[in-house]
């Protein structure tokens, strides 16, 4: 053998071996930033040992930014991402567009039905099961155990509004700036709107009827408002109607609040290391009217793919790798089972170590109560419990919610904020083609 | 004749300047402050100016969460690489027109203008798919490329106001003294319009570096700047205070460094011809 045929043979090899190299196959996850997020971002050694063969890229975004992001790329087909983050809202509305792949291929020890039927649900659009939920929730009210036994009264685990009121009334004490109830005042779709369509479906109010008409000119919608705000005005926080979920948070925390009616993922941080009232907190159903709907919503944040991505084997092994069981285990022997992402498998409910969490059987009881295919007393044309899956919905319901603010302000009352909201809806409706 | 500025009038204005500068400044201190307390701290009720626990915490994290070498690589490169190319191609677009003017020049130095008042997501789809079918997405190029499309109109009016107080008989002069175009724009004009030159480059470099709409909207991974640093900071429900505040203090200290040491020379050409 020569040396020019030794040599070439070397590079031959080399090559050989470049070409082995370069067969990662790089994916970019788009993601947002919260806490189990960062959690998952860091576990990724794992990932990597058991698929050595794919690089993962991340685009972590504020959630309106990535919503905007993702929205552009998979409306032009762009393919820049191969896993998308996205909510219960996105997905039956992208489903019906076909721009989403289905994940009904995954592995069998994937275990699909072992995913909560109320979360699968809002995941799923004619049969296929488009997004692998990451983790899911449900609101549920948290309460001061030491208040409500000052006040002789005892928080059923399933009250009504009548229980919550008389609750929010006897904790409120303005001296010791103990507020008795907190709830969303700041104005958008997914801030004060989230709260007050979920709180309606209990009141028997629905957004639209059967041929997506506007409701908000019927009683249902009035007694939600009236409710509401004679709650908040009596019992409620000064400065409500700029009240989210961060700045009601820290009122919770510091001890300010009575009662707050917010996500069930709040529960790890009014009983962790930041809340001053860890030790005293007490968890109950979302209250209701006795019509058969509890005022609760529904969410997960969910993996999903593109169809336009080109990587989608690699994509799936991604998903199945961050949304299974075997994931949830591994968080557990790292962070304990209190950080386990919630809300998204039977079996982690069953698992004896987990039911030991204070707020576990709460959080599935809340998730369990909610349809929505369902969400409401009356029928109606749409799916979403706090949220209409509709394109048009976020922009209808920030301006809604806007008026509702307004009327929390006091700059309104609640007979015009609802007349206003009914005619920029019926407006709204009228111009995307849904009524004449 | 000038007024005669009494002692008390002077106290008085230099108050006012203090105070103004003071309201400006307030929100990148309190930032700043953020970014070194516990994120408890961070949304107490009623905010809190200063803590009893500050901590370095969220730069580490911050740090270590996110490749920012990489990212403050991306924002140098696009915002000095826009700035230069609009320079070359806006100084002798801003010659043309303050020195050999025609009769559509005032009309087309509105015309630039107005591409400045068009709302950037009246034109998001067609730039995607523009970039998308190019390959320009995610590259550095791309955005290079984008800003500097999107500054050029400011560049090109900022040079032209420089220009019209160039006496264009030092021009002719040099002319009549055998002074090809060429010579006559790089070794007369652009010298004399230094400070202007210089000025409108600092504050081009500070839009580009600031710029947030299209440099999160045209990258994902490779190309994403300093605006996409903070931006993977941001939570949806409005946690984290503290680490979104020192990842946005990591992202303003150079450019604010730079402002403080470029302020003379920025200050001097933007008051360029202000008093004649």
């Amino acid at each position: 053998m020569n040396m020019t045929l030794r040599a070439l043979l070397g590079a031959t090899a080399l090559l050989t071996l470049a070409g082995l190299a370069s067969a990662e196959t790089t994916i970019t996850v788009a993601t947002v930033n919260n806490g189990d997020m960062v959690r998952m971002q860091g576990l990724m050694d794992d990932f990597y040992a058991k698929n050595p063969d794919i690089k993962v890229e991340w685009v972590t975004l504020e959630e309106n930014v990535l919503r905007q992001n993702v929205t552009t790329d998979i409306a032009t087909g762009g393919g820049q991402y191969d896993v998308m983050t996205i909510g219960t809202y996105e997905v039956p509305i992208w489903g019906k567009q076909g721009w989403l792949a289905s994940l009904n291929d995954l592995p069998a020890e994937y275990d699909a039905a072992d995913i909560l039927p109320a979360i699968a649900g809002g995941l799923t659009v004619d049969g296929n099961l488009l997004a692998a939920p990451f983790y899911g929730e449900s609101s549920m009210v948290m309460y001061r155990k030491d208040l409500m036994e000052a006040a002789g009264l005892t928080m059923p685990d399933a009250p009504t509004w009548t229980d919550i009121e008389a609750a929010a009334k006897a904790m409120t004490n303005r001296d010791a700036e103990i507020n008795g109830i907190c709830l969303r005042g700041k104005a958008g779709w997914g801030e004060n709107m989230a709260f007050l369509t979920a709180m309606s479906n209990s009141f028997g109010a629905r957004w639209f009827d059967e041929n997506w008409v506007a409701q908000f000119d019927q009683p249902e919608w009035k007694a939600t408002l009236d409710f509401y705000l004679n709650l908040m005005t009596n019992y409620g926080p000064a400065g409500a109607s700029n009240n989210g979920f961060n700045e009601n948070l820290t009122l919770f925390q510091q001890g300010k609040c009575g009662m707050w009616i917010d996500a069930t993922v709040a529960a790890s941080f009014v009983t962790g290391k930041d809340s001053t009232v860890a030790d005293k907190v007490g968890f109950a159903l979302a209250p209701d009217n006795g019509l058969g709907k509890r005022g609760n919503w529904l969410w997960a944040w969910s993996l999903a793919i593109p169809s336009s991505s080109q990587k989608q084997d690699a994509a799936k092994a991604f998903i199945n790798w961050a949304t299974n069981k075997d994931y949830l285990a591994l968080v557990a022997s790292k962070e304990g089972w209190a950080n386990v992402p919630p809300g998204t498998r039977t079996s982690l409910y069953a698992n004896p170590e987990y039911q030991k969490v204070s707020f576990a059987k709460m959080t599935l009881d809340s998730i369990n109560s909610a349809d929505p295919t369902k969400p409401t007393v009356k029928p109606v044309p749409y799916v979403g419990v706090q949220f209409v899956a509709i394109p048009e919905f976020a922009g209808m319901a920030t301006s809604v919610g806007e008026l509702f603010s307004a009327a929390l302000a006091g700059q309104k009352t609640a007979d015009e904020a609802l007349a206003e909201a009914q005619a920029l809806v019926v407006d709204e409706m009228a111009s995307a083609g849904y009524t004449k | 004749m000038a007024r005669a500025v009494t002692p008390r009038r002077k106290l008085f204005f230099t108050l006012a300047a203090w105070t103004v500068a003071l309201l400006i400044f307030f929100p990148v201190f309190w930032t700043i402050l953020t970014s070194f307390k516990t994120e408890a701290s961070a949304v107490a009720t009623p905010p809190q100016l200063f803590t009893a626990d500050w901590t370095l915490q969220n730069y580490s994290d911050v740090w270590a969460r996110s490749d920012y070498p990489r990212f403050f690589l991306n924002s140098v490169i696009i915002s000095i690489g826009s700035t230069l190319l609009g320079l070359m191609i806006a100084i002798p677009a801003a010659w043309s027109m303050a020195f050999v003017p025609g009769k559509k020049t005032k009309d087309l130095l509105m015309w630039m203008l107005s591409t400045k008042m068009m709302p950037a997501a009246a034109v998001l789809i067609p730039m995607y798919l523009i970039f998308q079918k190019t390959g320009l997405f995610d590259t550095r190029i791309g955005l290079v490329l984008a800003l500097m499309l999107m500054n050029l109109p400011v560049i090109i009016w900022m040079l032209y106001t420089y220009f019209k107080e160039i006496p264009g008989e030092i021009l002719e002069a040099a002319r009549m003294d055998g002074a090809s175009l060429k010579n006559e724009v790089l070794y007369i004009l652009t010298p004399m319009a230094v400070p202007g030159i210089a000025s409108t480059m600092l504050l081009n470099i500070i839009l580009a570096w600031n710029e947030a709409f299209w440099t999160i909207t045209l990258t994902t991974v490779n190309a994403a700047p300093l605006s996409a640093f903070i931006a993977s900071f941001s939570a949806p429900q409005g946690l984290f205070y503290a680490k979104l505040s020192a990842a946005s203090t990591m992202a303003i200290a150079p450019i604010l460094i730079m402002g403080w040491f470029g302020q003379k020379q920025l200050v001097r050409g933007l008051t360029f011809g202000a008093v004649k």
